[in-house]
């Protein structure tokens, strides 16, 4: 059965990651979203949502959502979030993520396949009626993906809603489907017999019963076929063929047990207990803590008196309240030990989480309780969410706990920030002022250089662009000037004056186009320098206005992160403790039901054993009277 | 007729199996109040882990500075990773052990985080080692050198480990 339910669960999950598949198919171009995928397929659902919910948030608060990658994988994205969330068991938030996707602008094949998730979950939180509404809302185009899974799912759904008739169309529709091989008979055999086509019903469970396959899924629902089948035609008080479909069951299977017992009740019924022996004794030698195996103890030494081996009987019946009372006992330390919390220790074990098969792990760890009597409570679906909850709190719990030591090591790094920034930046702040303004003034001048060059331009200037010594040399010539016009100067010295302005004159002149070619040169040269300038200017900015962003403005958010956290710590605290005292309550009940059963199974060996050896008592008397009749006889 | 015979066998009688089953089934809405609850604090966790990630991010790696490297596996590849170290600029800063979880989830085309820090703006030297098994089952062992150019905003540098068949390189970087 526990195998069963984990090839179940496999299937469910196979669905999760066949989906999540789709969404690589056409390449993936937002890394975040990429990243969230990686946990997803590992089955880390609380990191796959963390992550995408976080992506999902930042794109719908950027101001051009179609400059963000995720724009592309957008529809993915928000079926994604439904889908993490239903592999982190969130039923609620996923089923309002899968409603946004069919409520929004879709393509019809998607908001379908969105149908048919939200149908799956319903069926899952057994909401049967929910689960058709949803279904009867699919339209058109089906994505081939889905489509069998949703007439299968479709089936279940008419079945759960009682609507028998329906459901049998649907899954004789689905008898060729190779995935679905078993499930699909197995199914519509029991909805014919639902909708009261007992003799078809049996035909088809007959049919999924013998259908050749190596694959674990398809040999489990076959086995589970011919034993539902078996105990059918036992309760029909058909116990020939019921004989012949449960000896179909294999004997290593998880269903084997309870096959070989009824395989036994099929011939004791018929009273050949000879015949009935053969599985009985079979399944006697087996786990004793298996309710058929149990059955089987009491059932051995009944056939073995029905066929008068009254003294084997009575042996027998010893052994088998020998081990009601070993069993009775380790029960009643079971008990103790749940109560005793043990039984939750034992769950939250690091060790166990590295098994996928830890379930079935779980029976030997040391210093646990007997979990071999709760395997078939931890089958049930009930049992199941509990523990699934439990572990996800006791996983909560931890990251909390990470997560105020983390706070506790920002705190730090601020604090260590702040004391190293702090006494820095004023000095800082002040060279920068002084150096800013000489920066502005020389970006001025270089500003005022180029708007005269480009004026020159049209309106040609050539003493603008004179050197400094041409500059001195003619300031120096207009004071030789003006002195020697006072002075009344010669001819000879005016002369030269004029013949030295003019030839510095036609220099500044003539090398007017050279000039101003240089200048602009020189500009150019000078861009470089500024923009590099400026490239320095808005790093020093940025790095100033990080140092003062790498300490301040997160006193507020960490305080409100750290009464969230400790408040989210009190909530997992009680949930955990309700969660666990629920989880101790049903093993508690499941232990002491199977308690109070050997108990009765010990009332019975008791009575048996003395009914067993008064009837060897009397039939060895009734042979000694026998013996003296024929001694008497004899004289 | 086998339901008769069982109760002479077993000396058990039906009720006493369904009154116990019944107290089993007892908690059945307590059961769903709670997954209810259980529902609800997971929603305030995720919230509050969403919010931590952002803070951890602002705090500890601001865009200006930051560099992040993620490793995926070429489409169609089956290529085995068995280890990815990364060194940037002399410096071993991330070695990653691949469990099959992890390498199953980078051929289904996830894309995994290994380094998150932060450097300045500039050319950065990035070494990537990766050590495997080809689709054929031999070990293999490659290197390869580039340079990150970081500049202003968050880089986001990406590994792609191909197939190692000839003329085509095992280690490439791309951006995203």
């Amino acid at each position: 059965m526990i195998r069963l339910i984990l090839i179940l669960a496999c299937l469910l999950l196979a669905n999760i990651t066949q989906a999540a598949d789709l969404y690589t198919a056409k390449g993936l171009r937002d890394v975040y979203f990429a990243e969230a995928l990686y946990h997803s397929f590992q089955g880390d659902w609380f990191e796959a949502v963390a992550r995408l919910d976080t992506e999902l948030g930042q794109h719908r608060r950027v101001d051009e959502p179609g400059l963000d990658k995720l724009h592309y994988h957008l529809d993915q994205a928000e079926f994604g979030v439904g889908d993490f969330e239903l592999g982190y068991r969130m039923h609620l938030r996923a089923g309002r993520a899968i409603t946004a996707v069919i409520e929004g602008n879709v393509d019809e094949p998607v908001r379908n396949e969105a149908i048919y998730r939200l149908a799956r979950l319903y069926f899952q939180k057994d909401q049967q009626e929910d689960a058709l509404h949803t279904l009867e809302r699919i339209r058109g185009a089906i994505p081939p993906s889905v489509r069998d899974d949703l007439q299968f799912l479709r089936g279940q759904v008419l079945m759960a809603n009682g609507r028998f008739p329906e459901a049998v169309h649907l899954f004789k529709d689905l008898q060729g489907v190779k995935s679905l091989e078993g499930f699909a008979g197995y199914n519509l055999g029991i909805a014919l017999m639902k909708e009261g086509k007992e003799q078809d019903g049996r035909k088809y469970l007959d049919e999924a019963g013998r259908i050749p396959s190596d694959n674990p899924a398809t040999l489990a629902i076959r086995d589970k076929s011919n034993l539902t089948l078996g105990y059918k035609l036992l309760d029909a008080n058909d116990a020939e063929n019921a004989k012949l479909v449960l000896d179909r069951v294999r004997l290593s299977g998880p269903f084997s047990n309870r096959a070989l017992l009824g395989s036994g009740w099929a011939d004791a019924s018929h009273a050949r207990f000879e015949r009935a022996l053969v599985p009985w004794t079979i399944l006697a030698g087996r786990e004793a803590t298996d309710p058929a195996v149990q059955e089987a103890l009491l059932a051995v030494p009944y056939a073995y008196g029905k066929l008068s081996f009254y003294g084997r009987a009575a042996v027998l019946y010893g052994k088998a309240l020998e081990s009601f009372g070993k069993e009775v006992n380790k029960l009643g330390a079971s008990i103790t030990s749940v109560k005793e919390g043990k039984f939750l220790q034992a769950l939250v074990r690091e060790e166990l989480k590295q098994d996928a098969d830890w379930v079935v792990k779980l029976r030997s760890l040391p210093a646990a309780p007997e979990t071999y009597y709760l395997l078939e409570l931890m089958a049930s679906h009930d049992f199941q969410e509990s523990l699934k909850n439990y572990l996800d709190l006791n996983e909560l719990q931890k990251k909390l706990t990470i997560w105020q030591r983390d706070l506790d090591a920002f705190e730090d790094v601020i604090q260590q920030r702040r004391s190293y920034y702090q006494p820095l930046l004023p000095q800082i702040d002040r060279a920068f002022r002084e150096l800013d303004s000489h920066m502005r003034l020389r970006l001025e001048q270089r500003a005022q250089v180029e708007k005269r060059l480009n004026a020159m331009l049209t309106a040609p200037r050539p003493d603008y662009l004179a050197t400094a010594g041409e500059r001195i040399a003619l300031e120096k010539i207009g004071g030789l000037e003006k002195v020697m016009a006072g002075n009344g100067a010669s001819a000879e010295t005016t002369d030269r004056l004029s013949r030295l302005r003019g030839i510095l004159l036609w220099e500044i002149t003539t090398g007017y186009d050279q000039r101003l070619t240089d200048a602009y040169k020189d500009l150019h040269d000078l861009n470089e320098a500024v923009d590099g300038l400026k490239k320095q200017y808005n790093a020093f900015v940025r790095t100033r206005q990080a140092a003062t962003q790498s300490y301040e403005g997160y006193d507020d958010l960490i305080r409100r992160e750290r009464g969230r956290i400790i408040s989210a710590q009190e909530k997992v605290k009680v949930l955990m403790a309700r969660q666990g005292s629920m989880l101790e309550t049903m093993a508690v009940n499941e232990l002491t039901r199977r308690r109070e059963r050997l108990e009765q199974f010990q009332i019975t060996a008791r009575f048996a054993i003395a009914d067993s050896y008064d009837r060897a008592a009397k039939a060895q008397s009734e042979k000694s009277v026998g013996n003296q009749t024929e001694k008497g006889v004899g004289k | 007729m086998y339901k008769v015979l069982k109760v002479i066998v077993l000396g058990i009688s039906a009720l006493v199996v369904s009154i116990s089953s019944y107290a089993q089934e007892a908690p059945k809405e307590q059961v769903k109040g709670l997954d209810e609850q259980v529902q609800e604090i997971k929603g305030d966790v995720l919230s509050i882990a969403a919010e931590l990630k952002q803070l951890e991010e602002k705090l500890l790696y601001p865009s200006d500075t930051q560099l992040a490297i993620f490793v995926s596996v070429a489409k169609g590849e089956k290529v085995r990773l068995d280890a990815v170290d990364i060194k940037l600029d002399g410096t071993s800063v991330a070695h990653h052990l691949y469990t099959f979880k992890e390498l199953e989830a980078l051929q289904k085309g996830g894309v995994q985080r290994i380094y998150v820090g932060n450097v300045k703006t500039g050319d950065h030297p990035l070494l990537v080692t990766v050590i495997g098994k080809s689709e054929g089952g031999s070990d293999f062992q490659r290197e390869e050198s580039f340079k990150v150019t970081k500049e202003v905003g968050p880089k986001l540098v990406g590994v792609v480990v191909a197939g190692t068949g000839i003329g085509s390189k095992t280690i490439t970087l791309k951006d995203w």
